[in-house]
Parts: C-alpha cells; sequence; structure tokens
C-alpha cells in the first residue's frame, strides 16, 4: 500500500489532495442537523447516476415506444421495478435535500462575503437540476410527461423574440413527440448530468478555499494555533466522515421506506396520470407540475398576463442569486437576527403555501391567496437591503458557541 | 381570517369532490396471494374475453401468485393463440370491439393505478339497468359507460333507484368477495412489484437501520475527544 502510493504520489497528488481536502481540510466543530444535506446530495447524485445508466438500458426515446419500454421496465426486466422506483424516489428526495441545503444558507447567511461565490454556484446548480428533473419527468411519456410537456415548452415560446425559435429547437418539431425524446434524453442524460458534474466539482472547490460557515456564522480561521490551525475547527476526515455516515443511514431508511412500501407517494413521487400513455386528443382533468417545481407554477398562474407571468417566473429564479447583495447586514447567522429569522420562516411558509397551490386545480378562488404569496415571495428579497441596515442584531460571540 | 381559509379549504375540497358520486367505497377484501388467486380467476372468466392486461405474462403468474402452469392453462388461458410467455390478451380485436360497443375496451393492467382499487370496486357495483341505453346499462359512477354490466349472472340486476329487480347465482355479500377479488387482482397487475417489495422491505429497512445505529456508535466513539 505505502510503495503504490509512492508510486502515484511521484506522478499525481493523491496524498496532498487527500490531505488538503479530507484529513487536514479543518471544518467548525459544531455543525448541526442543517450540516447533513450536502453530503447527502452527494449521494443523491451518484445514486441517480447510476439508476439512470440502467434505465438508459432498457429505455428507447420515441412516442411509440417509451412508455411501452418504461413499462417493460416495470414489468419484464429484472429488478426494473426496484431501479425505476429508485430513480423516481432519488429525484424527489434530490429536492428535498436540496431545499433543506439551500434553508441552511438562508439561516446562517452562508451567501455572504467571502461566499458569494459559492453561493452562487450552488443556485446555479438548483437552476440546473430543475432542468434536469423536467427533462427526465418528459421521459416516461405518460399523459402528464407529454402535457407538461407541452406546457414548459409553450412557457418558452411565449419568451419574446426568441421563444417561438427557442420552443422549435427544445421540440425539435411543432409539437412534443419522438424529435423531442430523442433530445430530452441527450439533455436528460449527458448535457445536465456532465453539467452539473462539473457545477458539484466547481462548488466543492470554492468551500475548500472559503471554508465552511457554521450556525454561529463567525469565521474559525480567525482564531488559530500555534500549528496554525484553526482552534474550533476539527479535520473534516474522520470526523465529519463518520457524522455524515449517521446522516447516510437515516436517509438511506426514508429512502428504502419510501421505495420499498410508498413508491409513488400518494402521487407526489409519480403522478397518478402518468400511467396512462400520452395522448394529445385527452388532457389530464388539471395539468399541475411535480411538487418541487409546484411554487413557480403557482406564480406563474397568479398573474393573468402570460408575457407579465414568465418575466415574474424568471424573476423569481434569478432572485436568490442577488442574495449576497441583497444583505447588508455584517451579521451572518439568523441566531443573533431576530428579524430576518422571521422574516426566513415566513418567506419559507410562502414557498410552501405556493407549493401547495401550485398542485390544486385553477380555482378563482386561490387566485387572491396565491397572489398575496406571490408579493410576499418577492418582499423578503426587496426588503431585505432595508432591513438589513436597520434591523437590531444580538452580540454575536468572538468564537463560536458550544455546540 | 380563519373563517375564509377554512372557506377556501372548502371550496378546493368541493371542486375535488365533485367528481366523485357516487362516494368511493373500498373492496372489503384484503390484498395477498389467496384474494389475488381467486381475482385471477374470475377475471379470465368475466373479462378477459374483452379487457386485456397485456403486461401480464401468464408464466408470471405461477412465480408471483404461486399457480401451476397446468391450473394458469386450465383456468386462465381462454383466449385463443394464448402462450404461457405471452401477455393476457382477449380474442376479441380492438375493431370489432369498437364496432360492437363504440369504444375497445382497455388495457386494464395500469387501470387500479390510475383510478385506484375503490374507484374500481365501486364502479363495478354502480351499474343499473337502464332500457334507454344501447347495452340496457348504465353506470352511477361512470354516467353512460359502453360497458355492460357483465357481472349481472352474478351479482343480480339493480333498478335506477338501487333496489335489485333481478336476484344474482351469488348472494350481494358473495358477489361484493368476487367485485373485491377482481379489484385486488387489478392492483396486483397495475404494480406486481408490490408482493416483492412487501416482502424485501423488512430485509432492506433491517439492513439500513443497522447501518445507521452501526455509524452512530461509530460517530460518538470518534467525537469523545471533541469538546
Amino acid at each position: 500500500m505505502g510503495r503504490l502510493t509512492a508510486w502515484v504520489d511521484r506522478r499525481f497528488p493523491f496524498s496532498v489532495l487527500v490531505r488538503t481536502s479530507m484529513t487536514e481540510y479543518y471544518a467548525p466543530k459544531n455543525f448541526n442537523f442543517w450540516y447533513f444535506f450536502g453530503s447527502l446530495a452527494l449521494l443523491v447524485f451518484a445514486t441517480q447516476i447510476i439508476s439512470g445508466i440502467l434505465l438508459l438500458a432498457h429505455y428507447q426515446p420515441s412516442a411509440k415506444a417509451a412508455f411501452n419500454s418504461v413499462q417493460s421496465i416495470m414489468y419484464d426486466v429484472k429488478w426494473g421495478w426496484l431501479v425505476r422506483y429508485i430513480h423516481t424516489t432519488g429525484a424527489s428526495l434530490f429536492f428535498v435535500v436540496i431545499y433543506l441545503h439551500m434553508l441552511r444558507g438562508y439561516l446562517y447567511g452562508s451567501f455572504k462575503r467571502p461566499r458569494e461565490l459559492l453561493w452562487l454556484i450552488g443556485v446555479a446548480l438548483y437552476v440546473c437540476l430543475m432542468g434536469e428533473a423536467y427533462f427526465g419527468y418528459v421521459l416516461p411519456f405518460g399523459n402528464m410527461s407529454y402535457w407538461g410537456g407541452q406546457v414548459i415548452t409553450s412557457i418558452i415560446a411565449a419568451i419574446p423574440y426568441v421563444g417561438g425559435w427557442l420552443a422549435s429547437v427544445l421540440r425539435g418539431s411543432f409539437g412534443v413527440g419522438t424529435p423531442t425524446l430523442t433530445r430530452f434524453v441527450a439533455f436528460h442524460a449527458v448535457l445536465l448530468p456532465a453539467l452539473l458534474a462539473v457545477l458539484i466539482l466547481t462548488h466543492l472547490l470554492a468551500l475548500h478555499e472559503v471554508g465552511s460557515n457554521n450556525p454561529d456564522g463567525v469565521e474559525i480561521r480567525e482564531h488559530l494555533d500555534a500549528r496554525g490551525q484553526p482552534v474550533d475547527g476539527i479535520p473534516f476526515h474522520p470526523y465529519y466522515t463518520v457524522k455524515d455516515m449517521f446522516g447516510v443511514g437515516v436517509f438511506l431508511v426514508v429512502f428504502c421506506a419510501i421505495v420499498f412500501y410508498a413508491p409513488t407517494f400518494h402521487g407526489l413521487f409519480i403522478e397518478t396520470y402518468n400511467f396512462s400513455p400520452a395522448n394529445p386528443l385527452k388532457t389530464p382533468p388539471e395539468i399541475t407540475p411535480a411538487w418541487y417545481l409546484a411554487p413557480y407554477y403557482a406564480m406563474l398562474r397568479a398573474v393573468p398576463n402570460k408575457a407579465v407571468g414568465i418575466g415574474i417566473l424568471f424573476a423569481a429564479i434569478i432572485a436568490p442569486f442577488l442574495l449576497p447583495w441583497l444583505d447588508h447586514n455584517p451579521v451572518k447567522s439568523s441566531r443573533y437576527r431576530p428579524v430576518y429569522r422571521w422574516m426566513v420562516i415566513v418567506f419559507v411558509l410562502t414557498l410552501v403555501a405556493l407549493g401547495w397551490i401550485g398542485m390544486q386545480p385553477a380555482i378563482p378562488a386561490l387566485l387572491p391567496p396565491a397572489r398575496i404569496l406571490l408579493a410576499l415571495y418577492f418582499l423578503f428579497f426587496l426588503s431585505l437591503p432595508i432591513v438589513s441596515r436597520l434591523e437590531p442584531t444580538r452580540p454575536v460571540p468572538e468564537r463560536i458557541s458550544a455546540s | 381570517m380563519i373563517a375564509r381559509l377554512a372557506a377556501l379549504l372548502l371550496a378546493v375540497i368541493a371542486v375535488h369532490a365533485a367528481a366523485q358520486t357516487p362516494p368511493l367505497v373500498a373492496p372489503p377484501v384484503a390484498f395477498n396471494r389467496a384474494t389475488i388467486r381467486r381475482g385471477a380467476q374470475w377475471f379470465a372468466q368475466y373479462c378477459l374475453s374483452c379487457h386485456s392486461v397485456k403486461w401480464i405474462r401468464y408464466d408470471r403468474l405461477t412465480r408471483d401468485l404461486g399457480f401451476s402452469k397446468d391450473a394458469v392453462r386450465q383456468q386462465l388461458m381462454f383466449p385463443s393463440g394464448a402462450h404461457l410467455a405471452r401477455g393476457m390478451v382477449p380474442t376479441l380485436s380492438a375493431k370489432d370491439a369498437t364496432a360492437w360497443f363504440g369504444v375497445a375496451p382497455p388495457d386494464l393492467t395500469l387501470e387500479a393505478r390510475l383510478r385506484g382499487g375503490a374507484w374500481i370496486y365501486t364502479y363495478l357495483r354502480s351499474f343499473y339497468f337502464d332500457p334507454t341505453r344501447p347495452s340496457g346499462w348504465n353506470n352511477r359512477l361512470f354516467p353512460n359507460a359502453a360497458m355492460p354490466n357483465v357481472l349481472a349472472p352474478i351479482s343480480g340486476v339493480e333498478n335506477a333507484k338501487g333496489r335489485l329487480i333481478q336476484r344474482g347465482r351469488l348472494t350481494p355479500k358473495q358477489a361484493d368477495q368476487v367485485i373485491g377479488a377482481i379489484t385486488v387482482w387489478l392492483e396486483y397487475t397495475s404494480d406486481p412489484s408490490k408482493l416483492e417489495r412487501e416482502r424485501l422491505g423488512p430485509y432492506a429497512l433491517g439492513f439500513v437501520v443497522l447501518f445507521a445505529v452501526v455509524a452512530y456508535l461509530m460517530k460518538r466513539a470518534y467525537w469523545r475527544d471533541v469538546s
């Protein structure tokens, strides 16, 4: 082992990498519950890649064969059902994990200097993940896939000037059909996973450059010991590798419970209407998106004008990118910012409520609450420059408090 | 504020409930191999003449449900051209079916996932005699359904008011057991992995719970020296 490592080290910085990114990479010792989700996101990404490769071995991207090939995975391919349920459960849990990971950033101000670029890469990852999920959603070509494919590409077609061209490039045709599926499979299985992999690597590189934030939002690198290491830091390996392993265990319990006992999760993880094949002549009673995109759909429907609605949709996706420059308070963690803490809580509840409305039928009674919630969503970002300058803060400790 | 929220919830529930008349009733039988086997036999006799469950190959029933090959041949493989390795498809062609019924009877493999077991069970119990319809049948859950009440010989004939005007071969309670078994059979066809999932589930969960416990103990051991 020692000789092999030495051989490799003369040709590749293996030991250096292990040292700088694991055994001598110091992380704050007070990570709590919210810090499990980064490593879990990496785990789900790997699971999706592996299960995706297995599914791709049996999937046929054509309007005629796609639905049947998915059914043959479910009925005829040995362990096909298990692989597909892992992939569908993984897709939804990816968003659960990412939303909790992002919420952690909001709560502890992890987007603030010097972590702005780390945050930007992270939000870009989230946007790519939404695209990845959408393209994957269309592939089984059930009736909800088909109509979801129609609705989203028609949203894109409504973009001024370039929309029509962009939509026809995406569809590969005038409607959603075989040319759409062949390019969606290219996007879903090649383009976006590659993009995600590169962004994840960049995200990790940026993280290791600036170091992790922590629940107290104080910089551990400002207090070094005699060896030049952070006093309140502990080596990532073995401390956080074993701790994350425990997180992985709990996560897998949830994951397996869903895969084995509730794989469709009451129509939330696999939509009911997707059990009938795509049919251009038969619209499902309600076209609603997957739960993880539902808040955006509610925003879109809250605005009567299509072009304005799309403008709002883009603004809603862009807004989190601007967070590092909207928040002017030098205090990072919401632990010491009571007003900001309440703003984040209201913001999360707003998104949950918008998501619920996005999955309901389009009834007029839901329009006023949807508009109030839409306003609340943007109010969070718009009021932050003012609130962050005026809000009272509690004294921030010099070093991290007891964990 | 609370009153308005309640009104809003009621409006949403009303929209969801509007389509559901009469109320859906869950089948009064358990989801297990014995019920599914009974359902398969009734299905083969009463439904498979018109409806396919094309994703279910006959030989999978020997593996999943414990039928012998001979039992499958004698009790289920009624359509001409049926083969152990092929899917359960009726003799009736889609073209003839469209000419006779107006629509081709749909494939039922995934029906229970699309509509749910309670819907199927309620639908099959909601037929009534209606002389104004071409087939003489109508359905309370699915008005003007093209399907005739093929189960009438066993469950009897109801009029529009829900009164039994002609007794069937079985008592209403026995008939409900049969319809329940057919429903459970269709729940099985919609996701045959359910049997295997529920068999493997405890092992998979047991393993990951054990993994989590060991990981927790390891974490505690490693973290002993962190103040």
